[in-house]
């Protein structure tokens, strides 16, 4: 009764003409965000959250919107997959296997709208068991104390590094980078300055805006440059577009096993998108056998990972407001968005701030619908945005990642900082170091660090107090599991080198 | 090899002189048992030993690209800071048209579609921004109009 009542509050939020028309917006950009090849939800998110803020939208409305354009670039992936054969993001990967073979037997319309359905299925479900287990998680999360913190906060590195790069080695040390810059400012507890090296400017802290869109955005335009913006013509026609109701008829329950393995995928912090649609398609794989015929252009093959993906975007979700750790690259992006309107994701939230998460519960419900409703009959439209050549796509994410990093600080250090940041991510990227981390650790850097002192001060100086609690042990447990199990699957789960989300 | 084993190095020199200006670090009063320096130490040492591994077992080298690409990458780097600096003083369109032509020119190489990119770009952004999200952005140098 309590979640129809709190559904009902999210409902009265999200149904505002306001709010609705920012999902719609947010639903279309993200679609063609994601459709774009090369610019992935992370990117999307990451260019327009200093836009956000310059707009003034109060915090139900930017995270309605951010959400919008999350959940629409999850969708909008898969249409560079199948007409292109590049995927838009790295959850994408998967679909571009069997879609784009259909694609090439004359049936993109029907692999778009097929797919278009998998991605309402996946995210709707996930959003569903967002509502479910939310709620429920966050009331375990009242029995975390400083020492289970540490631990968790550990875990997330661990899993995600151990998910990004196919070197342990490089995951850490990208976990280090984005620690050790958390550390630069003024030092919470003391007050006093920490590694800024004299600089006036650093005295704040890097503001994670400026890292973010300079890792994702402007290191973008720099593997463009290199690569002169080949590859981006349209690959297949797209004749005329019909629902192919056989073709949903004959999936149903590939997307509803593939949501189920993608939201599980998607609440393991770090994971991510591109675990949920790896294993959905995997395990579709296995259960079809080789008569099952993947990767030759079949429909299984293209449901089970774009509904294994968006539902893994929703299931990352769930990390993210009860704990305050990030299950993915976008949601690391999006708990970014969070901190800046002073909205602090934990158990806390569900209490202290309930229109915020039910708003943004019932307007990922509408976006789905939007998104479904758009995605269907307005599919050719988006399609005409692969037509947009990079050369002039790439500039004016630039520019306009120039101009919202600008009007938040008004600083052209912060700009300085952020073209340093693209440069690092494309040397970070040639090297197969992944970025998210980088991410992640300035996001939690600061309060992985409180929770170690506190620890410390409660148990005056003793290590073995971050151990002493079953829930501690157990989080200990996965992290060292998480960081150490891909050396042994790696040939299993060997991934390719970009990693967005 | 060799790319990781720069790397490498480079990281553990940063991260050696992380950890000594982590050293440092003033400690106040109110000090609790860790402090302020442990923690930063504590990721320098952990990102050394990461340096060390990348410098004793290097994956395979990526494919860096041509000479005459990271030519063109220094010049974007270059426009990019010069957009930073000009950003204030010259006001958005004139930076815009520069910077947006030059980077569009360097993903391809043809002059007119460049011009065309950067001067559209310049002002296609401007109205989008000045009038549509209402950003107080200022068009040309002060003084001018």
């Amino acid at each position: 009764m309590d979640m129809m009542a709190n559904l009902a509050l999210g409902f009265s939020v999200a149904l505002s003409p306001f709010t609705l028309m920012l999902a719609v917006a947010g639903c279309f950009l993200g679609t063609i965000i994601g459709a774009l090849p090369g610019l992935g939800p992370s990117n999307g998110v990451a260019i327009l959250i200093p836009l956000t803020f310059t707009m003034g939208l109060d915090a139900t409305s930017a995270l309605v919107l951010m959400t919008s354009v999350y959940y629409g670039a999850m969708y909008g992936g898969r249409i560079s997959s199948i007409l292109l054969n590049i995927p838009g993001d790295e959850p994408a990967l998967m679909t571009t296997l069997d879609g784009y073979p259909m694609a090439k037997q004359g049936r993109a319309g029907d692999a778009l709208v097929l797919s278009g359905v998998a991605s309402f299925v996946g995210a709707f479900l996930a959003t569903i068991g967002l509502m479910l287990l939310a709620p429920m998680l966050a009331r375990v999360a009242y029995l975390f104390g400083p020492a289970e913190y540490f631990a968790l906060y550990l875990l997330a590195f661990c899993t995600l590094g151990g998910m990004a790069s196919n070197n342990q080695a490089k995951a850490a040390l990208a976990s280090c980078i984005g620690l050790g810059i958390a550390m630069i400012g003024v030092d919470s507890s003391s007050g006093l300055p920490r590694l800024t090296g004299g600089n006036l400017h650093l005295y704040d802290g890097i503001d994670f805006l400026v890292a973010i869109v300079g890792l994702f955005a402007i290191a973008e335009i720099f593997f463009f440059i290199e690569s002169h913006g080949k590859g981006s013509s349209l690959g297949v026609k797209l004749d005329k577009v019909r629902i192919p109701w056989r073709d949903i008829a004959a999936t149903k329950w590939t997307m509803l096993r593939a949501s189920g393995v993608g939201f599980v995928a998607g609440i393991l912090p770090g994971a991510g998108a591109s675990l949920g649609s790896f294993l959905a398609y995997m395990s579709e794989k296995s259960i079809a056998g080789p008569k099952g015929g993947f990767g030759t252009g079949v429909a299984k093959g293209v449901a089970a990972p774009e509904a294994g993906n968006n539902s893994a975007a929703g299931g990352a979700l769930v990390p993210m407001l009860t704990l305050g750790v990030p299950g993915s690259g976008t949601t690391a992006v999006l708990l970014a968005l969070l901190m800046t309107l002073n909205i602090t994701p934990g158990p806390t939230l569900f209490t202290d701030r309930p229109e915020v998460v039910w708003g943004l519960i019932a307007s990922l419900l509408i976006a789905n619908v939007v998104l479904l409703l758009m995605n269907v009959p307005m599919v050719k439209i988006f399609v005409k945005v692969l037509m947009v050549p990079p050369w002039v796509l790439l500039p004016g994410v630039t520019m306009i990642s120039f101009v919202g990093i600008y009007s938040l600080s008004g600083s052209y250090f912060d700009l300085l900082l952020m073209v340093g940041f693209g440069l690092l991510g494309y040397i970070l990227r040639k090297l197969d170091i992944p970025t998210v981390p980088i991410i992640l650790g300035i996001l939690l850097g600061g309060k992985m660090e409180d929770a170690l002192r506190r620890a410390m001060v409660l148990s005056d100086g003793d290590f073995a107090f971050l151990f002493s609690t079953p829930i501690a042990i157990g989080l200990w447990i996965a992290a060292i599991a998480g960081f150490v199990a891909p050396m042994f699957l790696r040939g299993v789960l060997k991934k390719p080198q970009a990693v967005t989300d | 090899m060799a790319s990781d084993r720069i790397f490498g190095l480079v990281t553990l020199f940063v991260a050696l002189a992380y950890i000594a200006s982590a050293t440092q670090i003033q400690t106040s009063f109110l000090s609790d048992p860790v402090g302020p320096k442990a923690f930063p130490m504590l990721i320098g040492a952990v990102a050394a030993i990461c340096a060390l591994v990348m410098i004793f077992k290097p994956d395979p080298d990526p494919d860096w690209p041509a000479a005459r690409t990271w030519g063109g990458l220094a010049i974007a780097v270059i426009v990019l800071i010069c957009y930073a600096y000009a950003l204030k003083p010259l006001g958005f369109v004139i930076p815009t048209i520069f910077a947006a032509g030059i980077l569009s020119y360097q993903i391809s190489p043809r002059p007119l579609p460049a011009i065309a990119s950067g001067i559209g770009l310049s002002v296609g952004l401007f109205i989008l921004f000045k009038f549509a999200l209402g950003l107080g952005l200022v068009a040309f140098p002060k003084g001018w109009f």
